[in-house]
């Protein structure tokens, strides 16, 4: 059965299709599986294993019924805790909604259900989305499934570390600076980043409305393209979703990547990298170059403001996302004696240290004296930062570079210093920023066994290009298929 | 504190009246008004007013942890007419901004509303002062979603409030004017204007009673032909035109005194307290001193193409000058008739519908410029609200016109039908009122009244035709009403003159 936990989705996808195993018994082996890790990884904030089983036996159901079910059918999946699930707690992983459970769906969750996924539960992460370690969880830490000393990123973190530890076959995970792409390369899986406005928006617990993006985490770059085509697609409900059609994003696998041309942005490659990540990555990019591409240098001058700039908007655009969580309406309520104590208790002990830290830097940013100098200055460089895409993807299809900076850190290695904790997502960020997509796919590890991530970044709706060109790296390569030793 | 009782007209009027010295008041205003859409701003929710708390609301009215707002393109349709109509520059792109306060009845704490580019900018609307025609600029026209309403506790010892957001998510515009009026008349004729014309523009049913539309007074005082603005005053709370005026009474006078006892106005927001007849200032913790204005990014700019505002331009409802010309044209009216018919949206909407059930224009026409608008007056209601509808006074007027009742009975029975909500046709069956043309019965009351009466006969047959309406007058007495008046007058001619 451990052997079906490791399986990537569309070999489990076959296997059900060929009636070699059922969901029930999926779902059972994913549950024993959690059963048995999940203690040690702690990616979950909820498990919904009933749930699961019953998904499990309607989608046998219904295959039985002869009917021809979507790829995701029966398939046990993930859904970061960000995503509002109808019926299901769905907390954010932060105490002011420790006891939320929405009457609806997120638009994503519909698609899934669509799709007849079975949800084996909601993973843990980052207050709110905020942080890069899955440590700023108001419910729990989780552990890195290859050195459980270790952080899983975030703040996606139990995403992909469930991905990794096969607790589910395939996961979301949300990204609105690196938080699908950075966990997915501190755990060795794969975290796509779509376009922004290609996957709805509606009910993704807003973080910072204008760089939130819904993305997968996988196995393997096919699963990521599997994911992608059921969770893509124009929204009504989400005012900013593209109207776009989206391809069946698995008929890019097999393109491969001759004449693709790669760029290198000499921003990335620069010092603050850790040599082992520098290494895996160089070592990637001549793979791809054997595997036919080219390679040219690029510039994006403007990159070294990412973080300030990011830290600007989003924080200023979290201020007012997260004003609604006052204690009057739903979620947590602390006891006081008037409504301004009662907003004033509730936010102060529902909200950990870095939420509350950055709805106090967003406050600022947008207060009367400091917007233009603030907000409005960060909305000019982002345009400045997109720019600098636009340019660079005039000579290349691909930009390529490390996910994050260094490998997974140890737990407790940079909670102390914030600053350190935002530079983690150097690379990640600047792709939100200018609303474009990435994908890391893993490509290396390090001494201590340590994963790394290549980043592959395209212009917007460039999707394809990065399916293209990460699966043929991927499968001329065998990092997916090394488990980590949990 | 010596409040005055407000009468505009009393003051301009009396010279004895201690002039409020030197200072006169510089008025704007904000006005709120909720745009009659069926559904809410940004989600599916029905508008309706009154209906059972929080039961026209979803996850997004909610402002529930992810939902996203769609808007709603009629809302955007309402507020271009109504930008249109003020004579606003209509830009081409404007988007929404998210005004931050923290209060329980707005669910998100932040309010979706227009800051840096507004649906309509610049603008004027001219108001028919005692001093003649006046023309206020406008500022803006902007669109936002209205909050929801806190519920207190009748029990003083209370130590709660409920919310109510079935409000919350209504569309409304905002009109802000500058300060260009100086006095209450000018105030009155602004509100009375700009609610006529929202009326006739058919975005907003303006019911104040219903918080449909809702009026902000801006007001400083300064010296009497000087050009310079004094500080401001904001004033919220206002809940009627009277309220409006009393308030300009007594912020005149308060600004007044402050100023020529040495003192100085603050800028601030105060609240109308209807109870103490006066404005009070609201507690630092009532007022939000910075809203952290930012572009929404839930939602995607709106684009107001040529084709689109053309559309809207093409497509605006009848309003008034063009209604007064078609009374005039299609109907026969008197100038004087079609005027007052439309100075009211809603009556004249009434006076269409009674004209589409009976087409006997004049008749209906002298019918409402009396009896209905006398009514309507005195009761203080909307027509839409008046006990007679317009089919129920046509059928009066038709019942006239084929001779069923007479014009006395008439009157007694729109009386009835005003008080009482009954059909006319019904009461005029059910009490026997019809009138009666059979010469015969008419000739048995004549008789009567001639042997009744043998003086006025006397004078008639002198030749005193005066004196025939007063025995017709005898007969029509004797027959409760019915008799027909013209078989009457035929009748005593006859055995007369």
């Amino acid at each position: 059965m451990i052997d079906l936990c490791a399986k990537p989705i569309h070999e489990l996808r076959d296997l059900l299709r060929r009636r070699e195993v059922s969901s029930v018994e999926l779902t059972r082996a994913f549950l024993t599986r959690i059963a048995t890790v999940e203690p040690a990884i702690q990616a979950f904030v909820s498990v919904t294993g009933d749930l699961a089983l019953e998904q499990a036996a309607a989608a046998d159901a219904a295959r039985s019924a002869g009917e021809d079910l979507p790829p995701l059918a029966g398939v046990p999946v993930a859904i970061k805790d960000n995503m509002c699930t109808n019926g299901v707690l769905t907390t954010c992983s932060s105490r002011i909604l420790a006891n939320f459970v929405p009457p609806y769906d997120a638009t994503v969750v519909t698609r899934l259900r669509g799709q007849r996924a079975v949800f084996c539960g909601k993973t843990n992460m980052d207050e709110f989305a905020m942080g890069s370690s899955t440590e700023n969880s108001g419910i729990k830490k989780t552990f890195n499934p290859w050195d459980p000393a270790r952080v899983p990123g975030g703040s996606s973190g139990g995403s992909a570390a469930a991905v990794a530890a096969g607790m589910a076959a395939g996961a979301l995970g949300s990204d609105t600076g690196g938080s699908i792409r950075q966990p997915a390369s501190f755990c060795g899986v794969v975290g796509l980043k779509p376009t922004y406005g290609l996957v709805s928006r509606y009910g993704l617990v807003a973080f910072a409305s204008s760089l939130d993006q819904i993305g997968p985490i996988s196995r393997d770059v096919e699963d990521a393209a599997l994911l992608l085509n059921a969770i893509a697609g124009h929204d009504p409900r989400d005012s900013t979703s593209a109207h776009f059609d989206p391809p069946d994003y698995t008929s890019f696998l097999q393109r491969g990547v001759r004449g693709l041309r790669i760029g290198l942005p000499k921003e990335f490659s620069g010092e603050g990298t850790d040599p082992e990540v520098q290494a895996a990555v160089a070592a990637a990019v001549r793979k791809l170059e054997e595997l036919g591409a080219v390679t040219v240098e690029v510039e994006l001058p403007h990159s070294p403001y990412a973080v300030a700039t990011y830290y600007l908007c989003a924080t200023a655009e979290a201020s007012s996302n997260l004003a609604r969580y006052d204690g009057v309406h739903y979620g947590f309520r602390a006891p006081a004696d008037n409504v301004i104590e009662m907003y004033s208790r509730t936010r102060s002990q529902g909200f950990g240290e870095e939420v509350k830290r950055r709805i106090m830097l967003g406050t600022y940013a947008l207060s009367a004296g400091y917007y233009d100098a603030f907000y409005l200055k960060s909305l000019r460089v982002r345009t400045l930062i997109r720019r600098d895409f636009d340019a660079a993807f005039e000579k290349c299809d691909v930009i390529a570079g490390p996910t994050a900076p260094t490998p997974a850190f140890r737990i407790g290695e940079k909670t102390s210093d914030p600053l350190a904790m935002y530079l983690s997502d150097i690379f990640t960020i600047s792709v939100n920023l200018a609303g474009i997509c990435a994908i890391s796919v893993p490509c290396g590890f390090t001494e201590d066994n340590l994963p790394v991530g290549l980043q592959l970044i395209a212009p917007s709706f460039g999707e394809d290009r990065l399916i293209a060109a990460a699966h043929a790296y991927e499968q001329a390569t065998e990092w997916h298929r090394r488990r980590p030793p949990v | 504190m010596t409040v005055l009782n407000y009468n505009c007209h009393e003051r301009t009027k009396d010279p004895s009246m201690p002039a409020m010295s030197k200072y006169e008041p510089v008025i704007g205003f904000e006005v709120h008004v909720e745009l009659c859409t069926a559904t809410k701003i940004f989600c599916s929710c029905p508008t309706t007013f009154g209906s059972p708390p929080n039961t026209q609301v979803c996850p997004v009215c909610l402002g529930m942890p992810g939902v996203l707002p769609v808007l709603n393109r009629r809302a955007v349709e309402f507020a271009l007419r109504t930008a249109m109509a003020l004579n606003c520059n209509i830009p081409e792109r404007c988007n929404f901004d998210r005004k931050n306060y923290y209060y329980p009845d707005l669910p998100k704490n932040y309010q979706i509303s227009q800051n840096y580019a507004c649906i309509g900018t610049g603008g004027w609307l001219d108001i028919e002062t005692p001093a003649g025609t006046k023309r206020v600029r406008m500022n803006n026209v902007h669109l936002e979603e209205d909050a929801g309403k806190l519920i207190h506790p009748e029990d003083p010892g209370a130590d709660y409030s409920l919310v109510d957001l079935n409000r919350a998510g209504t569309p409304l515009i905002e009109i802000v004017s500058e300060p260009d009026m100086s006095s209450a008349e000018d105030a009155l004729a602004y509100m009375n204007t700009l609610k006529n014309l929202l009326e006739y523009l058919e975005v907003s049913d303006c019911k104040m009673q219903e918080g449909r539309l809702r009026f902000e007074l801006n007001i400083s005082v300064r010296e009497a032909g000087t050009e310079r603005l004094g500080t401001k005053v904001e004033v919220k709370n206002l809940n009627s035109m009277k309220t409006v005026l009393k308030c300009i009474e007594h912020e005149t006078w308060r600004q007044t005194r402050l100023l020529e006892e040495g003192g100085r106005v603050m800028q601030e927001t105060r609240l109308w307290d209807e109870a103490a007849g006066a404005t009070r200032a609201m507690r630092s913790k009532e007022v939000a001193n910075d809203y952290r204005y930012f572009p929404d990014p839930d939602l995607v700019e709106i684009h107001v193409t040529p084709e689109w505002r053309d559309a809207v331009r093409a497509h605006l409802p009848e309003l008034q000058e063009a209604k007064r010309r078609r009374f005039i044209e299609e109907y026969g009216l008197p100038e004087y008739d079609a005027r007052i018919l439309t100075n009211s949206k809603p009556v004249a909407s009434y006076y269409e519908a009674a004209v589409a059930a009976h087409p006997n224009p004049k008749a209906l026409s002298n019918w409402m410029m009396t009896e209905v608008l006398r009514e309507l007056n005195a009761r203080e209601v909307e027509p839409a609200d008046f006990a007679l509808k317009p089919a129920g006074l046509a059928a009066i007027v038709r019942m006239i016109d084929e001779g069923r009742i007479s014009g006395k009975i008439a009157k007694d029975v729109f009386a009835k039908a005003v008080e009482s909500g009954r059909d006319p046709a019904e009461i005029v069956q059910a009490e026997g009122l019809v009138q009666v043309t059979d010469a015969g019965e008419v000739e048995k009351w004549v008789d009567e009244a001639i042997a009744e009466n043998p003086d006025m006969v006397e004078k008639i047959r002198a030749g005193n035709t005066k004196t025939v309406q007063a025995l017709v007058g005898q007969v029509m007495k004797k027959s409760r009403g019915k008799a027909n008046p013209k078989i009457v007058n035929e009748l005593i001619a006859a055995k007369l003159c």
